[in-house]
C-alpha cells in the first residue's frame, strides 16, 4: 500500500500536473506503437493497480525489448515493492543525463497521451493540400510529437501520431552545427533505404529540403536534416537529443514511410503547434485563395501598378531586388497585348515560425501574345502592415 | 541492501534455526540425522534420510530435510527437484516455495524466483522471511531492470542476491493434515495466534540470556538517516514513531492508544472499542515486549499529514515479526496522530 502512494503521486503529478489544452481525440487515436502498451501502464498505476501494470510493462518489454523507458518503469514497479518512490526513476546510480532523458520522454509520451491532437481542430499550416500530396506530417518539437494528416479531399484528416526526438538545442536552426531543428515549411527530398545508411539511422532515412527558399533569404545555413528511424540498440531517444534530424522509432518510421511521397509530401516543423476549428480554418483558406485569385487577376488585366501592388518591397528573388523586378514587369508588360494565366494545384501552408508568412505552390500556365509557358511557381507572401504581400518568388 | 553483507550472521542463525528444529522434529531419526547435518556430515545425513524416505517416501518433514542438505551441499537442480515436488505434494506449505526461491536466486533466475515468493507470500501472507527475501529479490530485479534502462554494464549485476532459506516446515505442525486446498485468507497484520507456535522455534535468541524486562529497549535508527536542512516537522514525526514504539514496549497500552487519531481507520473495519480491547489484550499479554523501529522514511503530503514508512522488528516472549509498515498521520493540536496503520508492501 504505502508503496503504491509513492508511485501513484509521481504519476499523477505527471499525468494531471499539465492542464489539458486541447480536447481529447480517443476515437480518432491508431496507435500500433508502444505508446499505446504504455499508456496502459500508466492508466493501471494511476488506478494503484502495481501488479497489472508489471504485468503489463512486461508484456511491452517482450514486444519492445529495447524501449528503455519500459525497464526504468519496470524498475520503479519493482522498487515501489520495496519502498515508496518519490519520483520516476528511483535508481541512485542512474547516469544523470540519461536518467533525465528517460523522465523528459516519460513525460512527453504521457502528456501526448493525456493530451491527443484534437478530433475538432487541424493545425492552422495546413491551409490547402495539393490533390496529388496524400498526406502532410505536422511536427511539434516542444510536444516531441510527430502527426500524420490524410488529405480528405483537401480537408486535413488526422491520422496517428508519434513520439519523436529532435535537436539537443531545440528549435529554430539557423547555423551549421548549431544541433538545432529547422522550424518552417518543409517537403521531402528523398528515400535513402537502410542498406545505404549505418545503423544509427535504423530503417531509413527521409532528407528534408532545409534550408528552403525562406531559409536562405534570411542567411540561414546547414544541410542534412531528416527524419530517420533509431539505432538497434535503443527504442526510442530522448526527447533532445538529435543534432537537429527528427528521430521516431523503427517501427514508428516505417509506419510513417507508407505515407511518404518523395517530392510531395510536406513536413512542416513546429515548437508549439497552433490549432484552428475547421471554421476558422475554412475563412483562413478562403482568405488566401481569394488572395491569389486577385494576383492572377491582376497579373491578366496588363495593369502594372496594381500587379505590383502584390510585391512586397522587401521582394528578392535570382539576384533581383523590387526596383528592378519593376522595372522588368513594366517593360514586359509594354509588349503584350494579352495575357492568360491558369493556375492549378495549389498548396498553401502557414509557416509555423515568427513571422506571418505563407508558402504557395501551384502549376503556372501562362500565355500571351508573344510567349507561353508551363511552370510549377512557389511564392512566399508575408504580412507586412496588415496586407499580404509577396517577398520571394521563383520555381518551385 | 544491508542484508546483502549479512550471510554469515544468516547461516548462523540458520544452524540455530536447525537444533531448535531438531528438538520437535517427531521423528527420532530425523532429529539423528539433523545433527548431523551439523557436523558437516553432509553425505552420512544424506544417506539416512533417503533411508529414511524409502519408509515413508511422502513425510514432508523429511524430504524438507533431503532438500536442505542438497542446498546445503550446492546440488542446486537436485534440491530444486525435491522442493518443487514438495510444494506440489504441499501447495499450503509456504516454506518449500521460499526454498526454491532461493535456489533460483542461486542459479540467477530470479523471475521464478520472484514467482515462488509470490506463492509463498499468497500461502502465508505474514511469513518475514519470504517478505524479506522479495525484497531482495524485487530489488534485485529492478536493479537488473535499471541496468538494461541505461544499458549499464553494471559490475555487480553477476552478483548474486544471498536470501534466506528456511529450515524447519515450521506452518507444517498444524497444516499438514489439512487437504491441499484454500490458501489462509491474507491477514492485515501477523497475528501472534497463528505464528505463537512457529515464532517460538524462529526465535533464535530464545535461548539468550533474558533482557532486562519492558526496558527502553525500542529503537528507531533514524538518527542515521541523512538529515538536511532542519526540519522540525520530520524531526515531530520520527519523534512520535519513537514513542509509539516505546510506549508499546513498555506495554502501556492506555498510552499507546493515545498515539491513534479520533478518526483512525481501524484494519478491519472493526468498531473502536473492539479495536482497543483487542490491542489491549495483546498488548498485555506478553511477558515483554520489544518493538523496533528500521529504517523510517517519511513523506509530507501537505503541512499536516505525512506517510510514514518504515521495517517494524516486533518480538515478544511468544512471537517475532519482521514486517513493513506504513503509518498515515494527521498533525492535530500539534501532535501527530496515527490515523491509519498498514502492514505489508
Amino acid at each position: 500500500m504505502s508503496a503504491r502512494v509513492g508511485i501513484c503521486v509521481a504519476v499523477a503529478a505527471m499525468a494531471f500536473g499539465a492542464p489539458s489544452a486541447l480536447s481529447p481525440a480517443r476515437g480518432a487515436r491508431i496507435d500500433a506503437t508502444a505508446d499505446a502498451l504504455l499508456a496502459n501502464v500508466y492508466d493501471e498505476i494511476a488506478k494503484g493497480r502495481l501488479d497489472v501494470a508489471l504485468q503489463n510493462i512486461d508484456g511491452l518489454i517482450h514486444v519492445r525489448p529495447n524501449f528503455r523507458l519500459a525497464h526504468l518503469i519496470k524498475g520503479d514497479l519493482l522498487m515501489a515493492r520495496v519502498h515508496p518512490l518519490s519520483t520516476v526513476g528511483a535508481f541512485a546510480a542512474a547516469p544523470k543525463e540519461q536518467l533525465e532523458g528517460l523522465r523528459a520522454e516519460a513525460l512527453a509520451r504521457l502528456r501526448a497521451y493525456r493530451e491527443p491532437p484534437p478530433v475538432d481542430r487541424v493545425p492552422r499550416y495546413l491551409l490547402q493540400l495539393r490533390e496529388d500530396q496524400k498526406f502532410a506530417i505536422v511536427i511539434d518539437t516542444r510536444r516531441s510529437r510527430l502527426y500524420v494528416y490524410q488529405n480528405d479531399n483537401g480537408r486535413p484528416r488526422f491520422v496517428a501520431d508519434y513520439y519523436v526526438s529532435s535537436g539537443k538545442n531545440g528549435a529554430l536552426k539557423a547555423r551549421e552545427g548549431d544541433e538545432k531543428t529547422p522550424v518552417g515549411v518543409y517537403h521531402i527530398t528523398a528515400s535513402l533505404p537502410r542498406e545505404k545508411l549505418s545503423e544509427f539511422y535504423g530503417d531509413g532515412a527521409f532528407p528534408i529540403s532545409y534550408p528552403n527558399e525562406w531559409d536562405r533569404i534570411q542567411g540561414r545555413n546547414g544541410h542534412g536534416i531528416w527524419l530517420h528511424g533509431t539505432p538497434p540498440d535503443t527504442y526510442s531517444r530522448p526527447p533532445r537529443s538529435s543534432n537537429g534530424c527528427v528521430v521516431l522509432a523503427n517501427a514508428d518510421l516505417d509506419a510513417v514511410a507508407r505515407d511518404l511521397q518523395v517530392g510531395l509530401t510536406p513536413v512542416i516543423i513546429s515548437e508549439d503547434v497552433e490549432w484552428l476549428s475547421f471554421d476558422d480554418w475554412a475563412s483562413e483558406r478562403r482568405a488566401f485563395r481569394d488572395q491569389l485569385e486577385r494576383w492572377r487577376a491582376d497579373w491578366e488585366s496588363r495593369d502594372t501598378d496594381r500587379y505590383l501592388s502584390h510585391y512586397s518591397r522587401r521582394f528578392a528573388a535570382n539576384g533581383q531586388n523590387y526596383e528592378s523586378w519593376a522595372r522588368h514587369k513594366r517593360e514586359v508588360n509594354e509588349g503584350k497585348r494579352w495575357i492568360k494565366v491558369g493556375i492549378e494545384n495549389v498548396s498553401m501552408f502557414r509557416d509555423p515560425g515568427k513571422e506571418d508568412l505563407l508558402v504557395v505552390t501551384f502549376d503556372q500556365e501562362y500565355r500571351s501574345n508573344n510567349l507561353s509557358n508551363m511552370m510549377r511557381k512557389r511564392q512566399y507572401w508575408k504580412r507586412e502592415d496588415g496586407d499580404w504581400r509577396i517577398v520571394y518568388e521563383g520555381p518551385g | 541492501m544491508s542484508r546483502l553483507d549479512r550471510p554469515v550472521a544468516r547461516f548462523r542463525a540458520l544452524l540455530l534455526a536447525l537444533a531448535l528444529a531438531a528438538a520437535w522434529a517427531r521423528a527420532d531419526e530425523l532429529q539423528d540425522i539433523d545433527k548431523l547435518v551439523r557436523q558437516g556430515q553432509h553425505e552420512q545425513a544424506l544417506e539416512r534420510v533417503n533411508r529414511y524416505l524409502a519408509q515413508k517416501p511422502r513425510d514432508a518433514q523429511g524430504r524438507f530435510l533431503k532438500g536442505l542438505i542438497l542446498a546445503e551441499e550446492n546440488k542446486v537442480s537436485e534440491a530444486i527437484e525435491v522442493f518443487k515436488k514438495l510444494s506440489q505434494d504441499y501447495p499450503q506449505l509456504p516454506e518449500p516455495y521460499n526454498n526454491l526461491a532461493v535456489l533460483y536466486a542461486a542459479q540467477g533466475q530470479y523471475e521464478k524466483a520472484r514467482e515462488e515468493l509470490e506463492a509463498s507470500i499468497r500461502t502465508h501472507p505474514s511469513y518475514a522471511t519470504a517478505y524479506e527475501n522479495l525484497g531482495d529479490v524485487y530489488t534485485k530485479l529492478a536493479s537488473d531492470s535499471y541496468d538494461k534502462a541505461f544499458q549499464l554494464d553494471s559490475s555487480n549485476s553477476g552478483a548474486k542476491t544471498k536470501l534466506s532459506l528456511i529450515h524447519e516446515l515450521i506452518s507444517s505442525t498444524n497444516r499438514l493434515p489439512r487437504p491441499a486446498t484454500s490458501p489462509s485468507s491474507p491477514t492485515a497484520e501477523p497475528s501472534p495466534q497463528s505464528l505463537a507456535t512457529a515464532s517460538e522455534r524462529a526465535d533464535t535468541e530464545a535461548k539468550q540470556p533474558s533482557r532486562p524486562a519492558k526496558a527502553e529497549t525500542a529503537k528507531t535508527d533514524a538518527a542515521v538517516q541523512p538529515r538536511s536542512a532542519p526540519d522540525q516537522s520530520k524531526d515531530d514525526v520520527l519523534r512520535t514513531l519513537a514513542d509509539w514504539a516505546n510506549t508499546w514496549s513498555k506495554q502501556d497500552s492506555s498510552g499507546y492508544l493515545a498515539f491513534y487519531a479520533k478518526d483512525f481507520r481501524t484494519p478491519n473495519g472493526e468498531t473502536r472499542a473492539d479495536w482497543e480491547a483487542a490491542r489491549t489484550r495483546r498488548i498485555s499479554a506478553p511477558k515483554r515486549i520489544e518493538v523496533i523501529v528500521r529504517s523510517p522514511t517519511v513523506k509530507f503530503m501537505g503541512d499536516n499529514n505525512a506517510v510514514v514508512t518504515f521495517r517494524q522488528l516486533y518480538r515478544s516472549d511468544h512471537l517475532k515479526a519482521n514486517a513493513a509498515k506504513t503509518l498515515v498521520m494527521i498533525r492535530s493540536d500539534g501532535r501527530w496522530l496515527i490515523q491509519e496503520e498498514r502492514t505489508g508492501s
